[in-house]
């Protein structure tokens, strides 16, 4: 057991000097710790003004070209999501059956789905109820998750134990039951109740994941050692934990949001997802997906900016890891 | 540690009666079920009411509650609509469940822990570029379709697999579906093994180790790989559950009759006690699962310790 | 760029896939190793029935088919006409079209050897109809005399037994009905009047777990939710002797994985071509594949108890002019590829011309003429809320597809986006619920699949007053006066000509709208041929000849 790991990382020994683990980041962190907790002319770093490691974080952000890239596909996204006739000039609910399968035509570059509707057109306004479901219950989902979680793994014993099984109960709520039961009595036509929804059968698993972040990193020497210093919970959770427990959260949050925009189709496949006639990629891709042996091409486009969406998330959830992870500076 | 364990297990008698009372309340909510029984027309009155009364439905749902749980102490899980008994609903499809999830466990693990390493070592490479493309397929292709098409090559144009999974649902008719099963959460553990691998590389412990002269592959599997596999295991701890309950899909294309399929009919039947009862077992499922995951963090971080 | 490629993969899959499909049919080596059984067994799909296999209990397709093949009743409709013939009947004797006097045929038995008697019926017919045991269909039994004793609307049944069913002998049985019902001995061939033997009530479970009929084929062994394997009966008796050695059912999770099955040579009969595949069916099976009439009619009813959906003349046109929005033609050759015909009366041609189905009764309220739409609709005071909602379950049966094009339609013919949406319901019970307890605000979906094929059972289950399929509670005097007389008639013509008068009042009203009937639709394995459905489009397994 001894041979891996941080070796002799015994919490006590390394709390006075902080050489453990990640010793770089050890420094950096203490650093700008000492700074605010003490601030006045004593201070050592090569700034006059003290950096956080959030600031740091930020100005690394803005010169990764990765991160630039997902920022321009996300904020592209979002402006055809508020103003899809920019682009798209049709009415996506104008459909003619006699269209319906039909490949591409004068006008129609992507063709026409099953009802005969336009692809591009609605591909274009499936945007703004796609994104929104997905970025704001991912938003939904890591904010709740991640504090509960992080709760439970920071503090241990009894809450901890009374979180994770309240966890343990909503893992196992089946999403059609859950969608049946609590989506059937909104009549609301907006996103919002779906979306609700998903963070509601959703936090789980991101709590979990948080949860084993957390129980991890505070192992670590320099968090022991913020400790011993007398730092308060609060300031150990978010300079010291939080940085160190983030990049699981992260990872699966985007790819959850990719998920998530799928289960709103599940859920208007059940009936009780998305009104009609709300326009979205999820819907789309799965009645795309019945006729996927005879009009593939009508799949391939919703799905396709799915996948842009998805991929300009990852991107930037890793440029933000990257950046909040001294180690690969 | 003994003492950790016996307090988790006694943990799970409230939230065996908690999951067992929301999930029957929800059922309930749904409302009356005899209606969905006499196809497009009403049921005559008296036979609905007689039915009613059969299963118990007239009843307050407090009293239907305590009856339920009364008998399930009896090893008595209650019948379906089609007059099977839940108990051997679950005989049948359990089994073939387990097996289905071990096998999308097993891919999951085997293939997705190592294309984990191998991009968290190699970022930004064309490896890493072409692992990150088909994660996005996986993400934003359904399963039904990758499902479908891969039924459609293998088991039509190729012949190398039934298109239909037979009543015993051996390991070797798994395999397809296991992976169509895995490939979602898939992507999970590749992204997470992979970040978690190139955050860890710079770490000093990994610097010495390979200062002192230990073997790449040494270092890779025993100081790396180890210190970066809790999240990896904390999801799939998650992910077990939801394998085995949410496998909707691939048990209707390739035709498993197994815990989704069954689950999801019972929903749709609003089958109270075909829906509580496997719910049941699938909390404990996820019970069981969760107490491993935090017993393994202890195992692959030792400064982790419970009391 | 990146989705680029991706988009390549993709094609390159579905290209690759579609190929697949095209050479399916051909492999078909397989021959009885998919699902055990012998050369000359029949692999057909299955989905697991609803409700306990027992003759009154049984109400949908999947139960159905067993039904057919191990029961024989008096009656059985022909699988081509759907005329009732005579089976187990020899006679049917009545002077005044109330009391009837049943001969049995000599020489049938049950498969357990057992001989089929006039006991055989009525203690059959008093179990369907005695409240106690759940039957669904006991309500077949409503017009036999002491039915509201057996089986009354509340409160405990007075008597086990119907007093107007009695065995006279061993082979004859008289039947006294509460009502003058001519054509009453036409109704005999549904499953719910089938024979029982002696076993059936001694034990019961064993007889449900393994259940025995006097059918062409005996249940060899079952197992529930997976698989059924009948086998040919060499003792029966009838006519219709099975031309195979046995089917073997087997139950299929999705209706697409059984047609998948089926291409790739693992399976031989599919009786119900899943929508998605429709336009793959010629790819794949080239001729084998059936496309025929069968007893269902869809119709979109409306909900007479909301105040938006009046029954007078301005609703009337409201309804017309909806009904002249939605393009029957395109829809059913695109969505359904010709899988249902557009409507043009409220029955089915499975009744034929002689049996009441009449061609064109609508007229030209059941035609795509957008701008008469446009102007009915106007006149009828408009769209209540200025949108139509159409309410379907969204758990069976694919409803969105075809719901979603209705829409389009009526959209398209009103000259706006939004006149027309889908409001799917979750579940099947769900939407139920809402149709009988008259909670629907809009238009419904309303599917009728006939329980004989006879006039009546198209127009008074769903139209005549507090009916118990009239979920719209749409209620008209004219016409319960006109199914009343029609009833009455003695004369078969004459009471079809009396249905048809009752039939143009629901016309006139437009109590519903008629959208398609309905056909069933099989593919089978060139290892099989003879394959036909019935008119209540179960396959016709007896008939089936293998290699």
């Amino acid at each position: 057991m001894s041979e891996h790991g941080p070796a002799g990382g015994v919490p006590e020994d390394s709390a006075m000097a902080p050489t453990g683990m990640g010793g770089a980041m050890d420094l950096a962190a203490e650093e700008g710790a000492s700074l605010e907790k003490r601030p006045g002319p004593d201070g050592t770093g090569p700034e006059a003004k003290p950096r956080s490691l959030w600031s740091d974080a930020w100005r690394d952000l803005r010169r990764n070209p990765v991160f630039l890239i997902s920022a321009l596909i996300i904020l592209f996204l979002v402006v055809i999501s508020l103003w899809p006739s920019l682009i798209a000039s049709r009415d996506p609910l104008d459909c003619d059956l006699a269209n319906a399968q039909k490949g591409s035509a004068p006008g129609h570059p992507f063709g026409f789905d099953g009802q005969g509707c336009d692809v591009y057109t609605r591909t274009v306004y499936g945007a703004r109820a796609s994104v929104t479901v997905g970025v704001c219950a991912t938003l939904g989902v890591a904010l709740l998750g991640s504090v509960l979680g992080g709760l439970a793994g920071f503090f241990g014993g009894f809450w901890d134990a009374i979180l994770s099984r309240v966890t343990d109960i909503f893992f196992a709520i089946p999403v059609v039951l859950g969608g049946l039961v609590l989506l059937s009595v909104v009549t609301s036509s907006t996103v919002w109740p779906v979306i609700g929804f998903i963070v509601l059968l959703g936090w789980p698993q991101i709590s979990r994941i948080a949860r084993g972040a957390v129980i991890t990193a505070k192992q670590n020497d320099y968090v022991q050692a913020a400790r011993a210093l007398g730092a308060s919970n609060s300031r150990m959770l978010l300079r010291h934990i939080t940085p160190n427990a983030v990049a699981p959260v992260i990872v699966v949050a985007t790819i959850a949001l990719g998920t998530y925009i799928a289960l709103e189709a599940t859920l208007s496949y059940l009936g009780v997802g998305l009104k009609p006639p709300t326009v979205s990629w999820g819907i789309d891709i799965s009645s795309a997906s019945q006729i996927i042996r005879t009009a593939p091409h009508a799949l391939l486009w919703p799905a396709g900016a799915l996948a842009i969406t998805v991929l300009a998330f990852i991107m930037l959830g890793d440029a933000v890891r990257d950046a909040l992870d001294p180690k690969l500076r | 540690m003994g003492r950790y364990v016996i307090r988790r297990l006694l943990q799970m008698i409230p939230v065996f009666i908690g999951a067992t009372l929301l999930i029957f309340l929800m059922v309930n909510v749904m409302g009356d079920p005899i209606a969905g029984l006499c196809g497009d027309r009403q049921c005559d009155p008296a036979t609905a009411a007689q039915l009613r009364k059969e299963f118990g439905l007239d009843k307050p749902v407090w009293q239907q509650y305590l009856t339920y749980m009364g008998n399930v102490f009896t090893g008595d899980l209650g019948t379906a609509f089609n007059g099977q008994q839940v108990t051997e609903l679950m005989a049948d499809s359990w089994p073939i469940t387990a097996r289905l999830t071990l096998i999308a466990i097993l891919i999951e693990l085997v293939v997705g822990i190592t294309l984990g390493v191998v991009t968290g070592l190699r970022r930004g490479r064309p490896v890493d570029t072409g692992v990150l493309l088909a994660t996005l397929v996986v993400i934003s292709i359904p399963t039904f379709v990758t499902g479908l098409l891969l039924q459609l090559l293998l088991g039509v144009k190729w012949g190398w697999i039934k298109p239909a999974v037979s009543t015993d649902a051996e390991f070797s008719e798994l395999l397809v579906p296991g992976l169509v099963l895995a490939s979602l959460s898939l992507a999970y553990v590749t992204r997470l093994t992979r970040t978690s691998i190139a955050e860890n590389r710079r770490a000093d412990y990994i610097r010495t180790a390979i200062a002192k002269g230990v073997p790449r592959r040494r270092v890779v599997v025993r100081h790396l790989l180890r210190n970066s596999l809790i999240p990896v295991v904390t999801f799939i701890g998650t992910d077990i559950g939801a394998l085995m309950g949410g496998a909707i899909v691939t048990e209707r294309i390739f035709n498993i009759h197994g815990v989704g399929y069954q689950l999801y009919q019972g929903i749709l039947r609003q089958n109270t006690q075909t829906v509580v009862g496997f719910v049941t077992v699938l909390v404990l499922v996820f019970l069981v699962a969760n107490l491993l995951v935090d017993l393994l963090y202890a195992v692959l971080d030792p400064r982790i310790r419970y009391v | 760029m990146r989705g680029a490629s991706h988009a390549k993969w993709a094609a390159g899959a579905v290209a690759v896939a579609l190929a697949a499909t095209a050479c399916g049919g051909g492999d078909d080596s397989g021959g009885g190793g998919g699902g055990g059984g012998g050369d000359g067994v029949v692999r057909s799909s299955w989905g697991d029935p609803q409700n306990p296999l027992e003759p009154a209990n049984t109400n949908e397709v999947q139960g159905g088919k067993v039904m057919d093949m191990i029961f024989r009743g008096l009656k059985r409709y022909d699988p081509k006409t759907g005329k009732a013939e005579d089976m187990l009947a020899e006679k049917f004797a009545t002077k005044d079209s109330t009391t009837f006097t049943v001969t049995v045929k000599d020489g049938w038995t049950f498969s357990n050897g057992e001989k089929v008697t006039a006991k055989s019926f009525v203690d059959a017919w008093n179990y369907g109809a005695s409240l106690k045991n759940n039957q669904k269909n006991a309500y077949f039994f409503g017009y036999i005399e002491g039915y509201e004793k057996v089986h009354p609307e509340s409160g405990k049944q007075s008597a086990d037994t119907l007093s107007g069913l009695k065995a006279t002998g061993p082979r004859t049985f008289t039947v006294k009905l509460n009502q003058k019902f001519s054509t009453w001995p036409e109704t005999l061939g549904y499953a719910a009047f089938a024979p029982l033997p002696q076993a059936f009530f001694k034990n019961h479970a064993a007889w449900v777990k393994k259940p025995v009929g006097n059918g062409p084929y005996t249940v060899r062994s079952y197992r529930k939710g997976s698989q059924m394997s009948l086998r040919k009966w060499a003792k029966y008796p009838g006519s219709d002797k099975a031309r195979n050695d046995g089917v073997d059912l087997k139950v299929y999770t999705d209706n697409n994985t059984a047609y998948t099955d089926l291409t790739a040579g693992n399976l031989d009969l599919v009786d119900d071509v899943p929508a998605a595949q429709l336009r793959n069916v010629r790819a794949d099976l080239g001729d084998r594949y059936l496309n025929t009439p069968a007893g269902i009619i869809q119709t979109l009813a409306f909900p007479f108890y909301d105040k938006d959906w009046p029954d007078d003349a301005k609703g009337a046109k409201l309804r017309k002019g909806l009904s002249m929005a939605i393009n029957r033609k395109q829809i059913t050759e695109t969505i359904f590829q010709k899988t249902r015909t557009p409507a043009t009366d409220w029955t089915s041609p499975v009744l034929g011309e002689d049996g009441g189905y009449k061609p064109g009764l609508c007229g030209d309220a059941c035609d795509y003429k957008p701008a008469e739409a446009r102007k009915l609709v106007k006149e009828g005071g408009g769209l209540p809320g200025g949108q139509v909602k159409i309410g379907y379950n969204a758990d069976t049966g694919s409803h969105k597809d075809w719901v979603d094009a209705v829409c389009n339609s009526i959209n398209k013919a009103l000259g706006q986006s939004k006149a027309c949406v889908g409001n799917p319901t979750g579940t099947f019970a769900d939407f139920r619920n809402k149709t009988s307890q008259q909670k629907m605000d809009g238009p419904f979906r309303a599917g009728w699949q006939m329980d004989y094929p006879l006039i009546q059972n198209f127009l008074q289950p769903l139209y005549y007053t507090n009916a118990s399929s009239n979920d719209g509670k749409w209620s008209n005097k004219e016409f319960d006066k006109l199914v009343n007389e029609a009833n009455a008639e003695s004369d078969a013509a004459a009471a079809v000509k009396k249905f048809q008068q009752a039939e143009e009042v629901v016309r006139d009203n437009m109590a519903a709208i008629p959208l398609w009937y309905q056909n069933g639709s099989a593919g089978y394995s060139d290892r099989v041929s003879d394959v036909a459905l019935n008119p209540f489009s179960v396959p016709v397994y007896n008939e089936i000849k293998v290699g």
